[in-house]
């Protein structure tokens, strides 16, 4: 799991009592509303549930926000910073700043619970835990990934790259559907 | 901060290499073996535009000209590119014919031979004294590993396939193995930003490189070719024939419309 900043509400008590600044609440109220920012690519998803989200600041009337790139490459992600712009200013931040930030480096283990099940509701098989080896080629060998049609492990990989970088394309044997399988990354 | 003329020269070493091979493997794009090859190449293509992005934009910024990503990209001639020679081949190879003789077996063995030796590179540069170029190694090496990974499987599936793809693939290696000598080539720029802990010192990657691919060509039944004494001069500046033929057609939007906009 990234270290990811958490939202006011869910840090841990304070040793000395915090006395709610009027900043506080809309920066709840900032959370609140990328949860309403779905991933352009799979839009069950939202950009929170996805673990992209690293912080909100509120600064009055402004508000930034660091979101962190899936991919290097990933042609969402000025999809994403103009949703999220958006989002904020029709919930009445009119001035919304999206940083990008890289450090450090997003990771599927940062998916929340509650995005996983979305994906392998949406027919995608979420991704297993990151492993600390480094993947070895080895004719094709490959991990054991449970259909999210049927729930049967018995399924082959088709190609390591599916319809984005982020995914690849596999084949139940059991009931014959293909699927994509996001990459633990 | 401000970077040195090294600091930046050697950034581009690293921006160019992705861009360029980026740009060979999106020829590729509706012309895959098959589809699945196809949508591989090009999603491996926009992870390295992605990468080669993010150090052109950190080069940018620390050279305080303001030149961007774009116009490092779009605006410097085939002099100024500082990739390394084998990345700019035709997909068909450096001794093949026309471009639509493109070889699947000879783009499997450079994004073998290459993505082998970024990945040793990214591992490396993961601790530069340049933070920000630390995080993209950090972030790139994972994506890297995916290639890799990608590559060599196909190595070895057509090494250790029919006579065909046996032989296609052996040449391909022969074609393109003397170019991968210059991946360990190092000049004074190279041992400054080794000695200020922002680079990597190429020859250090040697030796792991050469285990690593060795390993996969015995897996695949091929022999590791022997040592040539060609050198290529590509992130000295000095390039083939055939950048400025990748330039012509990445370069030709910004070329007839300076500054133009999507």
């Amino acid at each position: 799991m990234v270290n990811m900043v958490t939202p006011f509400s869910a840090l841990p008590e304070p040793l000395f009592p915090l006395v709610p600044g009027p900043d506080d609440a809309r920066t709840a109220q900032a959370w609140s509303l990328l949860d309403g920012v779905a991933d352009p690519e799979i839009p069950v998803v939202s950009v929170r549930e996805l673990g992209i989200i690293r912080a909100v600041r509120v600064d009055g009337a402004r508000v930034e926000v660091d979101v962190t790139p899936t991919y290097s490459g990933c042609p969402a992600t000025e999809v994403i910073a103009a949703d999220i712009r958006s989002a904020l200013a029709a919930g009445g931040f009119a001035d919304a700043t999206v940083r990008m930030v890289l450090s450090p480096p997003w990771t599927t283990d940062a998916i929340t619970e509650a995005g996983r099940a979305k994906l392998k509701a949406y027919g995608i098989a979420p991704p297993g835990p990151l492993s600390a080896a480094a993947p070895r080629p080895v004719r094709f060998a490959q991990r054991q990934v449970a259909c999210p049609q049927c729930g049967s492990m018995d399924t082959e990989r088709l190609a390591e790259f599916g319809s984005t970088a982020c995914k690849a394309l596999f084949r139940c044997r059991a009931c014959r559907e293909p699927f994509d399988y996001f990459k633990p990354l | 901060m401000h970077g040195s003329t090294q600091h930046i020269e050697y950034l581009l070493r690293l921006a160019d290499n992705p861009l360029v091979l980026g740009q060979r493997l999106a020829e590729w794009c509706g012309h895959g073996p098959a589809l699945e090859e196809d949508l591989a190449l090009t999603n491996i293509a926009l992870d390295l535009i992605g990468q080669a992005r993010l150090v052109l934009s950190h080069a940018g910024r620390l050279e305080g000209r303001g030149r961007d990503e774009d116009a490092f990209a779009f605006r410097r001639d085939a002099g100024e590119f500082r990739n390394c020679t084998m990345l700019e081949l035709p997909n068909a190879g450096a001794n093949a014919g026309g471009a639509a003789d493109a070889d699947y077996a000879v783009t499997i063995v450079r994004n073998f031979l290459f993505s082998s030796f970024q990945a040793l590179q990214w591992e490396a540069l993961a601790a530069s004294a340049d933070g920000e170029l630390a995080a993209i190694a950090v972030k790139s090496l994972k994506e890297t590993r995916y290639h890799v990974h990608h590559a060599a499987e196909w190595t070895i599936r057509l090494g250790d396939g029919t006579d065909l793809s046996h032989a296609r693939v052996e040449r391909a290696l022969a074609g393109l193995w003397p170019y991968a000598a210059e991946f360990f080539a190092a000049d004074a720029v190279d041992r400054a930003l080794a000695d200020a802990r922002i680079g990597v010192e190429p020859a250090s990657l040697e030796a792991p490189w050469r285990a690593g691919v060795a390993e996969v060509l015995h897996e695949a039944t091929l022999e590791v070719p022997v040592a040539s004494k060609f050198r290529s001069t590509g992130k000295f500046g000095v390039h083939g024939e055939h950048l400025g033929y990748v330039l012509a057609e990445m370069q030709f939007l910004q070329r007839a419309y300076p500054g133009g906009q999507w």
